[in-house]
């Protein structure tokens, strides 16, 4: 990789004042970063280590919400009583990215800030209709992931925590692509406060949610609701794992799965 | 010499080498570093195919660190790498051999051709300063595809290659074919890919090179299977110099399965520039670099037909292949889909007559070469393919069909050139079906239906030849090279033994097996024997290890070498105990005067030869070390039957492989527990083939679009079931040990039988065909197709 | 530019000042001279790598040294008895014979540690699930799954 300077932040402020001065890059966990600067595919000038940055961590339940910190390790949330009790979905959802390795260093911050197209903490967000909390302000699901590896966040802006608001039904199913093991298709089904909720990852250029799924679920909250809704090609990926009609079928089958899941 | 009176042999004795791998003291060649170390970095083309118009190196050279750079140009007086193995082609001619330079010169044929190499102090700055290397290409169109390569129009790749063909080959008697074919009663036909493959051992290929100006001599750590074949093709052929001058060690070598066999461009640059330079310069391929330079395996095009009659007896087999060679011939890239292919296409059946047509070709492709199997994995599966729709197509039970055509009367001479020796097909196949409970699939396949899942059972009753290779039968067919192996055996003077063997064991376990034979047949502890392969500088002169060979050729050649060291310590014996030599038994480790009690250990008999007081040194010279060099009279034919079963998500298009079961001959066995572990990673490499690993090439720009373990699946601890393992023994007649070798028996009938499975699946959805990998992807597409 | 770094690795204080882009691979391979850990690939995926942090697998080429500072690292080094013995994992896969060429070993042994501590009682399909992060291209993985179920019981004990 290309050298850099590497600054360690011991608050959230002094983090945000730290990559406001050097233009530089948070680092979380580094499972994605480390790997693209290995590539030089990233060259980040300076990087700023939020690991010893306490305000950072925990997982807490406030109020209707589930509260998980932004430097919390996937395994975290993964072995979590309190996830696994109050949001269980998104216990198993952590449970299954990457490997164990990959889980005890990967952070929900560091997956949200990428926005991986593949990822799967996106899909969560999205169809639990999350808020991410940075510090500067709360940005709700549906206004934070803009594009592929693209965010509403600010260069100087840290993610803090994600609230999560416990659903009354939710279940997520992944598809893997076997080589990366990536979601080919992931689709996180949630009955919310708001409404029936279908979010999927893997098959477009970033997470979206699925409205004809959500329409016919809201009317009937069935597998065979769900695997009657034909999604079509467009605007789906397409590459040597699997085409984009092959996709849009998999976002059928698998929020079916999910909708049987979610009990 | 039978398995059962040997001691150790035939025991699952736990190796003596994971000692050292258990604790990480292994030492593998990117362990190794030397004093003042340099670092190399290759620099390679991002083009498919381009002239090289002008490399600007300045600002390389100047970079920080930097202390050498080379290209092309600067390797003066060193030739090409040559290829091992001349086939000659149905005209009569020889192949076409176009040159294969080190570093690229005039032109780029693949992405990944390396094109300059940067030494510097420290592998940052080697990198760094490649970057500041300026080629301006001419790119050029390109191909990929080795039928597309060869039709007209296609992109030119080698002036000496028109067309881009290497060479037209064909083994049999296609007047006798076609006859037979006219009075079939019926013919089953496939057409097949066999899909590209990349060997991936989980060690990168290391060089580190040095140049002693004292002795003018160099010293190359490699990873390599077979260190003397390397010396002695990068001197002889490459740089010109006595092979006396290159040591070569491959020290622990993690994993190889034929990818590490080769002469490597890489491997001459370093050696060469670390005189020049006069540093030591080390490399370690990168992953990402591996893709796109270690030798591919596969990638064959085949349609094949089977004439049967009315009750399913073979009549004859047809076989027209095109084989991709990649951008250039690697070391023995020509005899992969020819000498190791055409001649295995009887498999276990009495098939008459055969006639395999090969055509190989040039692409912008990495070479391709031995990988596991080495042409008898995409025989296996033309056979099998063939076997099983045939039984499709004429309704007869697939175990039926078999056993209707299994050879029974041994030695039996096949018509594509190879004798088996012996063989009992109907026990492996029996065993195979009990282990499998073969008789109960029925009712499994409706309790899946009942879960709206697709079950399939596929058979692969395979065969295979190894224990490479009687020398004047492979030199008949074209091979420039022996094919015999060393071994020595010297004791030491306190009875502990040394052994040194031209094989090298790179995860197979010789240390421990090659040390249960020694144990065996001299009565001593396997503690007091030491087995050093990998280094030229201690070895004698073998071929190395592939092709499966160790035991039967190397393991003979140190049976031959124990027999030389037991005749000279019965005389030695007969000396010391007064007794005449014919008198003298040697037994349990004792050399006793027949019909006496009156003996000596091994050992004491060996310091009698070290220490020789009493001594007949008049007729019998002291010390007892020996050598014997073995060349086999004939391949080995290991073979057995392999079954899977397999259920498919017909809305994901998933295939699982919920069974697996391998029954096979490997004729004598050694270790049962290494001989299992060896079927285990063949089977799982098959199922890798099968149903994962997929080398794409992008048809337009000749980009490698599988570049990584992102996009190229390899088969983890999930993605497999636990392998049923049994055996039958009929020994090899032809070796002291009666040894047939298993290496690479699970690659070799794997495949055939995990798509089998898929094909019987997916048969009752109205797909006919699949090819490899049978990704979800390409199952569920194949299920919509059967619909419209 | 560079590093201060102060840590444990089996046990063992150590200092260092490494250039900010060293991964913990190569501070371990190269400065400390900790060879048994091995790099098999650049995306983080074959986890031969794979080493202890803080008593968790993690895999040391897709990490910078500097994340470790203040930490505890043990690697398959730091794993055998000073007399030699052996731990019951390192027992265990020479008894299944879990290893053939043994470059991806130390990753595995590492990671069966790390396996075994969250699921003690681990069946072989929960663990050749949490294998998913180690590649092995030699053993079709039945024995290293069959060595860590007896090295799992074995440290039982």
């Amino acid at each position: 990789m290309y050298s850099f300077e590497l600054k360690k932040a011991d608050s959230v402020a002094n983090a945000a004042a730290l990559l406001s001065q050097t233009k530089g890059k948070p680092l979380a966990g580094g499972q994605s970063l480390v790997a693209a600067m290995k590539l030089r595919l990233a060259q980040p000038g300076t990087l700023v280590d939020l690991s010893g940055i306490a305000e950072l961590k925990g997982i807490r339940k406030e109020g209707e919400h589930l509260v998980i910190g932004a430097m919390t390790r996937h395994a975290e949330v993964a072995a979590s009583k309190e996830v696994q009790s109050i949001i269980p979905a998104l216990a198993a959802l952590a449970e299954g990215i990457g490997d164990r390795q990959v889980r005890n260093m990967g952070t929900i911050g560091g997956a949200l800030a990428n926005n991986d197209p593949a990822a799967c903490y996106p899909a969560a967000v999205l169809g639990l209709n999350a808020t991410v909390n940075t510090n500067k302000r709360k940005i709700a699901a549906d206004d934070f992931f803009k594009g592929m590896y693209a965010t509403a966040l600010a260069d100087d802006e840290i993610i803090t925590s994600v609230s999560f608001p416990v659903p009354k039904k939710a279940a997520y199913v992944k598809f893997v692509q076997p080589a990366s093991r990536f979601a080919l298709v992931g689709v996180f089904v949630a009955q919310t406060g708001s409404g029936v909720r279908v979010a999927v990852t893997g098959a477009g250029a970033s997470v979206f949610r699925a409205k004809p799924l959500e329409d016919a679920l809201g009317k009937s909250f069935t597998a065979d609701a769900a695997k009657a809704v034909k999604i079509g090609a467009s605007g789906l990926n397409n590459d040597i794992h699997g085409s984009a009609e092959y996709r849009g079928h998999l976002i059928s089958v698998l929020a079916a799965r999910a909708v049987a899941a979610a009990g | 010499m039978g398995a059962n009176d040997m001691g150790p042999v035939g025991q699952s004795i736990r190796r003596k080498e994971d000692s050292r791998f258990l604790q990480g003291s292994g030492q593998y060649t990117d362990d190794v570093v030397m004093p003042r170390q340099s670092y190399g970095f290759f620099l390679r083309s991002p083009h498919a195919h381009a002239k090289i118009r002008k490399i600007d190196t300045a600002a390389a050279k100047a970079a920080p660190g930097v202390v050498a750079v080379y290209t092309g140009d600067d390797l003066t007086g060193v030739n090409g790498l040559p290829c091992g193995w001349l086939i000659t082609g149905t005209d009569s001619k020889p192949m076409n051999e176009p040159p294969h330079p080190v570093l690229a010169q005039g032109k780029v044929r693949h992405v990944g051709d390396p094109v300059a190499l940067v030494v510097a102090e420290s592998a940052h700055e080697a990198k760094d300063a490649a970057e500041a290397i300026s080629v301006d290409y001419d790119v050029l169109p390109s191909v990929v595809n080795c039928v597309d390569a060869l039709k007209a129009g296609a992109p030119q790749i080698h002036d000496g290659a028109p067309g881009n063909k290497c060479y037209t080959w064909a083994l049999g008697d296609k007047a006798a074919v076609d006859a037979a074919f006219a009075k079939a009663a019926h013919v089953a036909k496939v057409d097949i890919v066999n899909n590209r493959l990349i060997p991936n051992a989980i060690e990168p290929r290391a060089v580190n090179a040095s140049y002693n100006r004292a002795e003018q001599a160099y010293t190359l750590y490699v990873s390599n299977q077979n260190p003397h074949v390397e010396r002695l093709l990068m001197t002889a052929f490459v740089l010109g110099l006595p092979e006396t001058k290159v040591r070569v060690i491959a020290p622990d070598v993690g994993g190889g399965f034929g990818s590490k066999i080769y002469l490597y461009a890489e491997d001459v640059a370093l050696v060469w520039a670390s005189k020049q330079a006069n540093r030591s310069i080390k490399w370690t391929c990168e992953r990402g670099e591996a893709f796109v330079s270690d030798a591919h395996g596969r990638d064959h095009v085949t349609h094949a037909e089977l004439a049967c009659d009315k009750d399913g007896k073979f009549l004859a087999m047809r076989v027209i292949t095109t084989a991709n060679m990649g951008a250039y011939l690697s070391t023995f890239a020509s005899c992969i889909p020819t000498i190791l292919y055409a001649t295995l296409l009887a498999g276990q059946y009495t098939t008459p007559v055969i006639y395999c047509e090969v055509t190989a070709s040039f692409t912008n492709t990495v070479p391709v070469d031995a990988y596991r199997g080495a042409g008898r994995p995409e025989a296996t599966y033309v056979v099998e393919r063939l076997v099983h729709q045939a039984a499709v197509d004429m309704n007869i039970p697939q175990d039926e069909i078999r056993r209707r055509n299994f050879i029974r009367k041994f030695p039996y001479a096949t018509p594509v050139a190879l004798t088996y020796d012996t063989g009992n097909y109907d026990a492996t196949l029996d065993e195979a079906m009990k282990m499998a409970d073969v008789a109960g699939f029925a009712a499994r396949k409706a309790e899946s239906a009942k879960r709206g899942k697709l079950r399939g059972l596929g058979y692969s009753s395979y065969i295979e030849a190894c224990g490479l290779a009687p020398s004047n039968v492979a030199g008949a067919l074209g091979a420039r090279a022996g094919l015999f192996e060393a071994g020595q055996v010297r004791v030491n003077p306190t009875g502990g033994v040394t052994i040194f063997t031209g094989s090298h064991s790179h995860g197979q376990g010789h240390e421990t097996t090659f040390a249960q034979i020694v144990a065996g047949r001299l009565g001593i502890d396997m503690a007091n024997i030491e087995v050093v392969h990998g280094d030229t500088g201690r070895i004698p002169f073998g071929m190395g290890t592939y092709g499966s060979r160790s035991l039967s050729v190397g393991g003979t050649a140190i049976v031959k070498a124990l027999d030389k060291v037991i005749a000279k310590g019965r005389k030695v014996a007969a000396h010391v105990l007064e007794a005449a030599e014919a008198d003298i038994e040697f037994k349990d480790g004792k050399f006793t005067v027949a019909g006496t009690d009156r003996s000596k250990a091994f050992a004491e008999i060996a310091l009698a030869a070290y220490v020789p007081h009493n001594y007949p040194l008049d007729t019998l010279e002291p010390g007892l070390d020996e050598t014997a060099f073995y060349d086999p009279t004939n391949f080995t034919y290991p073979a057995g039957t392999h079954i899977c079963e397999v259920e498919i998500d017909p809305d994901t298009g998933l295939t699982q492989v919920l069974a697996f079961t391998a029954c096979d001959d490997f004729g004598n066995i050694i270790n049962p527990m290494i001989v299992e572990g060896q079927v285990h990673g063949g089977v799982a490499q098959g199922l890798g083939q099968a149903l994962l690993e997929s080398c794409v090439y992008d048809p337009d720009s000749g980009q490698l679009l599988s570049g990584s373990y992102m996009d190229y699946a390899m088969p983890r601890a999930d993605d497999i079931p636990s392998i049923k393992v049994g055996t039958k023994v009929t020994p090899c007649t032809h070796n002291p040990l009666g040894a047939k070798g298993c290496g690479e028996a699970g690659a070799i009938g794997a495949p055939a039988a995990m798509m089998n499975a898929v094909h019987d699946a997916l048969l009752g959805v109205g797909v006919k065909d699949i090819q490899m990998p049978a990704s979800p992807h390409r199952v569920w597409r194949a299920i919509q197709s059967a619909k419209a | 530019m560079s590093v201060q770094l102060s840590l444990t690795v089996n046990g063992k204080a150590v200092k260092a000042d490494v250039d900010e882009r060293t991964l913990l691979v190569e501070y371990l391979r190269n400065q400390l001279a900790l060879t048994g850990t091995h790099v098999g690939c650049d995306t983080g995926q074959c986890g031969a790598c794979t080493v202890l942090v803080d008593g968790r697998a993690v895999k040391s080429c897709n990490m910078l040294a500097a994340q470790v500072n203040g930490g505890k690292v043990q690697t398959i080094e730091g794993l055998a008895a000073a007399d030699g013995t052996l731990h019951p994992m390192q027992a265990a896969f020479k008894e299944c014979h879990g290893l053939q060429c043994g470059f991806c070993t130390p990753g595995m042994v590492m990671s069966a540690l790390d396996l075994v501590a969250r699921h003690p009682n681990a069946d072989e399909k929960k663990i050749r699930e949490e294998l998913e992060g180690n590649l092995c291209r030699c053993t079709g993985y039945q024995n290293i799954v069959r060595a860590v179920k007896t090295g799992a019981a074995a440290m039982a004990k």
